[in-house]
This record gives C-alpha cells, sequence and structure tokens, in this order.
C-alpha cells in the first residue's frame, strides 16, 4: 500500500488544491487518522466513507472468512452502546450502514440526513473504535454467513469468479481465498479471534473518513477530531502480499451444475498493480475490450453480432498487488464453447491486429466525459476520494485525470493488451449446466 | 418543474437542476406487460431491446457512440406498467439525446436479422433469472396471486412465447404503443427549460399521433381464500414469500401500507431504480426481529411498488441454513397477524415518516434519479402522485395503518409460496411446482 503520505497539520482549509475540480479538503490528525472532506448541496444529506486497511488480505492464513464475520458484527454492540441501540439509532434516522470487505480495505459507509450528520459519526466512531462483538450477535451473524455462503455454493455467478480467483492467485493468495470463508471455518470463529483481529489492523493510522454533503468542512474536522481525535492504538506491520505468479498456460475447469438453466463463463488472467505506470494504458485498453457501450468488441460479438449472452463484459481491478482482468459472460449451455471460442478470437485479434485510433479515441472521450456523471452523487464523491487517497493520487486527482487518459498512445494500448492478454495463457472457469472432457478438475479440490 | 404538452399528445416535463454539469432525458411509453395478451408475453420487454437497434436516421452501426462520446450512459427497461428509455450526459448532449428519442418513437427499424438475434439474447436473459430461486419463486407466487389480471406473467415473458414471437408482432406492437400520445418525456438538469422545450418541439412536434388505445379492463376478482404453493427443486437454501393483494399508488390506502411496510421491514423509498441499491434501515423493523434477530432467517424484506392498478405487498424471506419453512412461515404470520390485530404504536408511525423523510431525500440524489421519479408517476398516474407523497406521508395516522393492515393482511388475501430445496445431485434440475401455475415477476428488465 502506497498511502499518500501525511501531512502533520491542523489547518484543514489550507490543505486544499488550488486547482478547480473537487477540490476537497484534507488533514491529518496527529494519531495518523486521515481527514476528506467536501461541501456539496445537491441534497440537505451527507454521505460518510469510513475506510479501514484492513481488508480480507488481513484474514489469518488459517482462517479466511474471519474479516467477514468482523465486518457482519463490529455494528452489533459497541462498549457504551447495545445492538439495539444501535439499531434504534439507525432506524429512527432512516439510516443504513453497509459495510464492505474488499481484499485492502473493510469500509463503513452510510448516508444520513446533514441534520443527524454529528451524531452518526459519532456512533460510527464508536463502532470502529471500541466494537463490543457479543457473542450472542456472533452466533446470530455466523448462521446468516453461514447461509450466505451456501447461496453463494448455489449460484453459478458466484462459484465461476471465485473459482476463477482461486485459480489466478494459488497457493493460499489472500486474492484468490473467498472472502466470506468457509463454513467449516466460520463454524470455529471466537469472539477473542474477532476481537484479536480487530486489535491487530484497526488503528488511527490506518483509517481515512471521507465525508461529503451539505456540512462545512471545517465543521468536520471539528466533529471528527472530537470522535477519532483521542483514538490511540499502534500501527499495524504492513501486509504482505506474496508475489502474483502469472499463467504460463491455459487452464480450463468445469463446474457442472445441473440444476440451473444458464452456464456463466467467467475468463481471466493476472495483470499489472494499480501504481503501474502502464495503468491508464490497460484502463483504456480494456474500456474498448470489454465495457465501452455494452461490452466494447466482447459485446459486438458476443451479444450484438451473435446473441449469444444477454451479459458480456470485462473488468480490470488493478489493486495492491497485479489485480485481475476478469471476463465474464452468461450463455445458454449449448453456447458455452462457441462463447469461449468467440472469447478467444476476440483477444487473438485484439494482440495481433490491436485497437484502431478510433477505439482508443472513443473510449478515452467516454471515460473523460463521464467524469462529471461518476462524481453526481455524495457517496461517488466519497468513494473516489477514498480511492485516491487509499492509491495515493493526490487531491488534485479528479483534475490530473483527463491528461492522464489523454496522454495514453495507441502503442501503450496495444502493448497493455500483448502483455496482458493471451489465449495460451487463459484460465476459463465455467460453472452450469454444462459438463465437458476438456476440463482439469484437478485444479480446485 | 414546468409541464406542457405537444399538439400531438406528448407530455413534457421539464426540472431545472444546476448542481452539476449534466442532464438526464427519459422518455416513458405507457406500456408494459400487463398490456401483453396471451400467446405475446414478454412483447414489451423484446421490443424495447429492439428500439436499441438502429433506426432510419441512425444507422445500426452507430448507434453505439453517440451519448457515449459525451460521457454518457444510456439504457432503457420494462416493467409491468411501463416502458422507459434514458440517457443521462453532460448537459451539451442534451440535443442529441432529444434526437435519439424522437427517433426511437418514430423510427425504429426491426430488421428481422436483429429479431432473431435478439430472441436468443433475451431467452439467455430468462434463464439466467432462472438459476436464482428467489427469482423463480416470485414469479410462482405472482402467477399463483393473480388469476386474471395481467400483472399475473412475467415481464419477461414465457418461454414458449419467446420462441414463437414474430417480427410481425413485435413491429405491429411497436407501431400501436410508440406514439406521443401514449408518452411522457421528461428532461432534468443543468438546462434552460425555454430553450429545451424548443428543441423538444423540434424533434417531436412532426410525430403525428396514434390512435386512441384500447385498454385491457380485467379486475382482478378478490381473492377468497389463501393459496399455497412449493417448488421443489435442486438447491442449497430455502426461501419463503408472502404475497397480498394491494392497492394501487392512488388508492388512500397506498401510503398506510408504505408505512405499514417500514414497521415490518423498514423504509425502501419509493424509487424503482435506485432503492433497492441500499438496504433499508430495519433493524428495529418488526419482522427483522421476529425473524433474522431469533436466527430464523438470513434476511427478510417487504416489498411494495407504486402501480397503476393494484399489485401486491410481497414478504420475502430467506431461511437460515437448517432452518425448517415450517418456522419461518409461522414466525412470519404470527408477526403479520399481530399487526392486523394490534395495530402499530405512535412510536412505530413516528419512525417510519423519519425513515420515508429520509429516504425521499437520498431518493432524490441524482438528476437521473430525479428524472425517473417524475416519469415513473406520471405514467403510472400522474406527476402530482409523487409530489403529493410528503404530504400524504405527513398525514398518515396509527388508525389509517390498522385499517390498511386490517383489509391488506387477512388470511384470505394471500399466497404463501416456499422454495424448497432439494439435494443436489440427486435428480434433475427440473423443478417440481406444487400448486398451480407459474410466473416471473422481474422488477426490472434492464437491456
Amino acid at each position: 500500500m502506497n498511502p499518500t503520505p501525511p501531512i502533520q497539520t491542523s489547518d484543514f482549509v489550507l490543505q486544499t488544491s488550488t486547482r478547480r475540480g473537487l477540490n476537497p479538503a484534507r488533514a491529518v490528525l496527529d494519531n495518523g487518522v486521515v481527514l476528506l472532506a467536501k461541501h456539496t448541496t445537491t441534497t440537505p444529506a451527507v454521505s460518510i466513507n469510513l475506510a479501514i486497511r484492513a481488508g480480507s488480505a488481513c484474514d489469518p492464513p488459517d482462517a479466511p472468512g474471519t474479516t467477514w464475520l468482523l465486518s457482519r458484527v463490529i455494528d452489533r454492540g459497541t462498549a457504551k452502546r447495545s445492538a439495539a441501540d444501535i439499531a434504534e439509532a439507525l432506524d429512527s434516522r432512516g439510516i443504513t450502514i453497509t459495510i464492505a470487505v474488499t481484499r485492502q480495505l473493510f469500509s463503513l459507509v452510510c448516508t444520513c440526513l446533514a441534520e443527524d450528520f454529528e451524531a452518526v459519526l459519532a456512533l460510527l466512531g464508536e463502532i470502529v473504535i471500541t466494537p463490543s462483538l457479543p457473542d450472542r450477535e456472533i452466533e446470530t451473524r455466523k448462521g446468516e454467513v453461514i447461509t450466505a455462503i451456501r447461496q453463494d455454493d448455489d449460484n453459478p455467478a458466484v462459484r465461476a469468479s471465485e473459482s476463477l480467483m482461486a485459480l489466478l492467485y494459488p497457493d493460499g493468495h489472500p486474492y484468490g481465498r473467498r472472502t466470506k470463508g468457509s463454513i467449516e471455518v466460520v463454524e470455529t470463529l471466537t469472539r477473542d479471534r474477532l476481537l484479536h483481529l480487530h486489535d491487530q489492523r484497526f488503528a488511527p493510522t490506518e483509517l481515512s473518513a471521507a465525508i461529503v454533503g451539505d456540512v462545512n468542512p471545517s465543521h468536520v474536522h471539528d466533529v471528527a477530531a472530537g470522535v477519532f481525535g483521542r483514538w490511540q492504538n499502534a500501527a499495524p506491520p504492513p501486509i504482505t502480499l506474496p508475489p502474483v505468479r502469472h499463467a504460463t498456460r491455459r487452464q480450463r475447469l468445469v463446474i457442472p451444475m445441473m440444476n440451473k438453466a444458464q452456464a456463466d463463463i467467467a475468463y481471466g488472467f493476472t495483470t499489472i498493480t494499480r501504481r503501474d505506470p502502464d495503468y491508464y494504458a490497460f484502463w483504456l485498453m480494456n474500456n474498448a475490450f470489454g465495457q465501452y457501450s455494452i461490452g466494447g468488441r466482447l459485446g459486438d460479438s458476443i451479444r450484438e453480432r451473435q446473441g449469444m449472452a444477454y451479459y458480456v463484459s470485462s473488468s480490470l481491478d488493478a489493486n495492491v498487488a497485479e489485480g485481475p482482468l476478469v471476463i465474464r459472460a452468461g450463455v445458454s449451455p449449448a453456447n458455452v464453447d462457441r462463447a469461449v471460442a468467440s472469447i478467444d478470437e476476440e483477444i487473438t485479434r485484439l494482440i495481433t491486429e490491436g485497437l484502431t485510433p478510433k477505439e482508443l479515441d472513443e473510449s478515452r472521450r467516454y471515460l473523460i466525459g463521464s467524469i462529471p456523471r461518476a462524481l453526481e452523487t455524495n457517496a461517488a464523491i466519497a468513494s473516489f476520494l477514498q480511492i485516491a487517497e487509499f492509491f495515493g493520487l493526490g487531491l488534485d486527482y479528479d483534475v490530473r485525470l483527463p491528461d492522464l487518459l489523454g496522454a495514453v498512445t495507441l502503442d501503450q494500448a496495444n502493448a497493455a493488451a500483448r502483455r496482458a492478454l493471451h489465449p495460451e495463457r487463459a484460465t476459463i472457469v465455467i460453472a452450469g449446466p454444462y459438463a465437458d472432457v476438456e476440463s482439469d478438475n484437478r485444479l480446485i479440490g | 418543474m414546468r409541464a406542457t404538452t405537444l399538439d400531438n399528445g406528448l407530455k413534457v416535463l421539464v426540472q431545472e437542476e444546476h448542481t452539476a454539469p449534466l442532464a438526464s432525458v427519459w422518455c416513458w411509453y405507457k406500456v408494459g406487460s400487463k398490456d401483453e395478451r396471451p400467446g405475446l408475453t414478454g412483447v414489451s420487454h423484446w421490443v424495447e431491446h429492439m428500439n436499441f437497434k438502429g433506426t432510419t436516421n441512425i444507422p445500426r452501426d452507430q448507434v453505439k457512440g453517440i451519448i457515449e462520446q459525451y460521457g454518457g450512459s444510456w439504457n432503457g427497461y420494462t416493467w409491468i406498467d411501463q416502458t422507459t428509455y434514458l440517457e443521462t450526459a453532460t448537459r451539451d448532449a442534451l440535443d442529441r439525446m432529444l434526437f435519439i428519442e424522437s427517433e426511437r418513437m418514430a423510427n425504429c427499424l426491426y430488421h428481422p436479422d436483429d429479431c432473431e438475434s435478439e430472441r436468443t439474447v433475451i431467452i439467455s436473459e430468462l434463464q439466467g433469472g432462472e438459476n436464482d430461486p428467489d427469482q423463480l419463486l416470485d414469479q410462482e407466487v405472482t402467477a399463483t396471486a393473480f388469476k386474471a389480471h395481467p400483472y399475473q406473467h412475467p415481464t419477461i415473458g414465457w418461454l414458449p412465447d419467446l420462441k414463437a414471437m414474430t417480427r410481425d408482432d413485435l413491429y405491429g406492437y411497436y407501431r400501436r404503443y410508440y406514439v406521443p400520445n401514449n408518452a411522457t418525456l421528461v428532461i432534468v438538469g443543468d438546462v434552460d427549460t425555454d430553450e429545451a422545450l424548443r428543441r423538444v418541439e423540434h424533434y417531436f412536434g412532426g410525430i403525428q399521433p396514434g390512435r386512441d388505445l384500447e385498454r385491457l379492463r380485467t379486475v382482478e376478482p378478490d381473492q377468497t381464500g389463501e393459496r399455497h404453493l412449493t417448488i421443489r427443486k435442486e438447491g442449497t437454501t430455502a426461501y419463503l414469500k408472502v404475497a397480498f393483494h394491494a392497492p394501487s399508488a392512488t388508492d388512500d390506502r397506498f401510503v398506510p401500507i408504505v408505512i405499514l411496510d417500514a414497521v415490518l421491514a423498514g423504509a425502501k423509498g419509493l424509487n424503482l431504480w435506485s432503492s433497492f441499491r441500499t438496504a433499508p434501515p430495519q433493524r428495529s423493523a418488526r419482522l427483522y426481529r421476529a425473524l433474522v434477530e431469533r436466527g430464523l432467517a438470513s434476511s427478510v424484506s417487504g416489498s411494495i411498488v407504486p402501480t397503476q392498478q393494484p399489485f401486491l405487498y410481497t414478504v420475502s424471506v430467506t431461511a437460515t441454513d437448517g432452518t425448517s419453512l415450517t418456522s419461518v412461515e409461522a414466525a412470519t404470520l404470527e408477526e403479520l397477524d399481530r399487526v392486523r390485530q394490534d395495530g402499530i404504536t405512535d412510536t412505530e408511525l413516528a419512525k417510519a415518516k423519519a425513515q420515508l423523510k429520509a429516504r425521499l431525500v437520498f431518493d432524490n440524489d441524482s438528476v437521473t434519479n430525479i428524472a425517473h421519479q417524475l416519469g415513473y408517476f406520471e405514467t403510472i398516474a400522474s406527476v402530482d402522485v409523487f409530489t403529493a407523497l410528503p404530504s400524504r406521508i405527513a398525514a398518515v395516522t396509527c388508525e389509517a395503518v390498522a385499517d390498511a393492515a386490517r383489509s391488506l393482511l387477512a388470511p384470505s388475501n394471500r399466497t404463501v409460496g416456499w422454495f424448497e430445496p432439494l439435494p443436489i445431485g440427486n435428480g434433475s434440475g427440473k423443478s417440481e411446482v406444487g400448486s398451480t401455475k407459474s410466473e416471473v415477476r422481474s422488477l426490472k428488465s434492464e437491456v
């Protein structure tokens, strides 16, 4: 992780960028908590996005899913409030806290009316700093998590995606583990284990708080300093990720699910880190290949010309480690082989003939033009600020982004395709009412 | 907001919002799956798909790219009462958005090859939905709850109809319903109202109105006894749904039922396009406490959606692993009976109103969402129904909620559906429905 170097200051306003754009305010409390604030007046509401560098990559190697269970329980009681108190505090204001766990981040996100901002931030602060994790709540949430795992087991799209990640990131790599873990592990988790994880990974140095809405940034600073300023806990050691091994041969796994009507295909590669200088070339290449309009080139071929799938697209998730580029499609079982062959053909065409100047220009114009739309709502701005903070992109990232995309040449975009994609190195998972003899089902136990 | 109607009958709503340099255009048609006849189920949704495949003045290969060049997004959806199309992009794309929607109204091509290609896309969409047991149960429950009204059949259509429908069926349906006097155009964003209306007249003013549409007049007869169905199919998880015939959006009982739902399962808001993206505040809600907090269910939700004609209030429950549907159903019905007997408290009423106040704010956080709400309500009833929501909510009393609960939650008004999972690998993938007929309620079919 490469967070932006902290700026020790109490003068929140002076830390704003001087260029036009979002121009958010940023400050770092003495204990290391990062505050990001942006005043908007679109609605009388405030979005709060708290991101802690404590994602599922922090799971103990022998207990994948610990972070996920913590995320289900963390807001069910604090040192001062019971679960029922918290429920009442949220429900009486019409608020839902969404707690998300990604590979790197543990996030608490909610939107409240501006008049409730102070009370809601105080509650969120208690939840982050002093969760009580009652045993009764842990048992109830375990039941929910186990049910969710069972639902995932019956979902071809989830099975295909999770199995693909396990193949791309084998040997216990944190990116290859199921975020929810397994039923066997979840059943063994204890309050002590969750408390230990919280104590180890939740610290002020790991928290950034993005607050966007109808509230003045200086007031945000005062309120946030009151909530988080006295929090003390030692900074955890950095998360070390094993090196990513790029596939050297084609792999194919079929997960027969004969009770289903449609097959889901997940077809992917490991690619680059978010801080790779070629990131913007990869972004543009992926947009033209599998996103632009209805699924880029892939959509043109598989949905529009061949009518094989309701959905087909590719996504790029460049991260701290080399993240995946994943192509996903839902097709009739009779069309699985044709769809995979079409993906192979489109990749081959991309790496041999490249994108056209027109395609690159269209994707570039789209991505640059979409920035105002992507930053329209408070919640979207808060999320954008967190990404910029996490990857150290700077307060003026929204202003610089058009130039970063504008600087990518056709050669760079095509080089990105050649660097990442090749049918001979593809990893393919098919889950659904389909079975074949080509699959190497030994790939996953 | 300014409302006007062109000479050809096109209703136009324009609302200026200058908070971002964006504009959102939605074109709504008063046609949905309730307008479909037997044998043509799914035609509204398929027509929606075909209306993205080129027009007289927008060649097939140039459909994509027009809005994208302004950084915009576009989409469409079909449901029981309505079909709608949208573009949201930077404000300088307004002219292009209006051009596209005028072309869509008057000049779509329906090339036979495109109709065939889209047939398999839609069947793929249907099969993707069938992969989800919860959705499968929803369609069966809805089909069982309605004996006569066309809300009974799925928006996506029945598979045999999708296999048999012809290009002429699609094109005939398009020509009948895609006329200005059956449409509402909504513009919200960083625009000048007068200039926007001039451009609307320029693009739409010359489109000829269609003849008056004859609507199906079926009224669902009162349900006279509880209906029950069970789907037994390979799976991992058990699901329960309890559906009750509920009033339309204009009925006086509708908003009290929205309050009732907030008390039972948390307030969702009333934006079909965006409300579902955020879970409701429900931890202190009655059904959540009775089912999730007791470990019987991993999730519970309620659904009351504004519709033109009486539709359903549905409670959906996911049983926790190892919990029987018998227990889940008993606990659910016990809570529903309790509120039917005793009504709600003043505290619950105040909380529900506070939740809805917040959700109405959250649901209007973008030009896209604001435009959706204006067009949605104008299409199913009137935009006045939307603007009156805050005052209707404020006026609700505990007595009104109790009255609504007594009639809504009567056992004779309910349909109970179970999805009972069979062990995987021990049989075929086919489902076995233990009662009556089946259907799909695809809440939204986006293109």
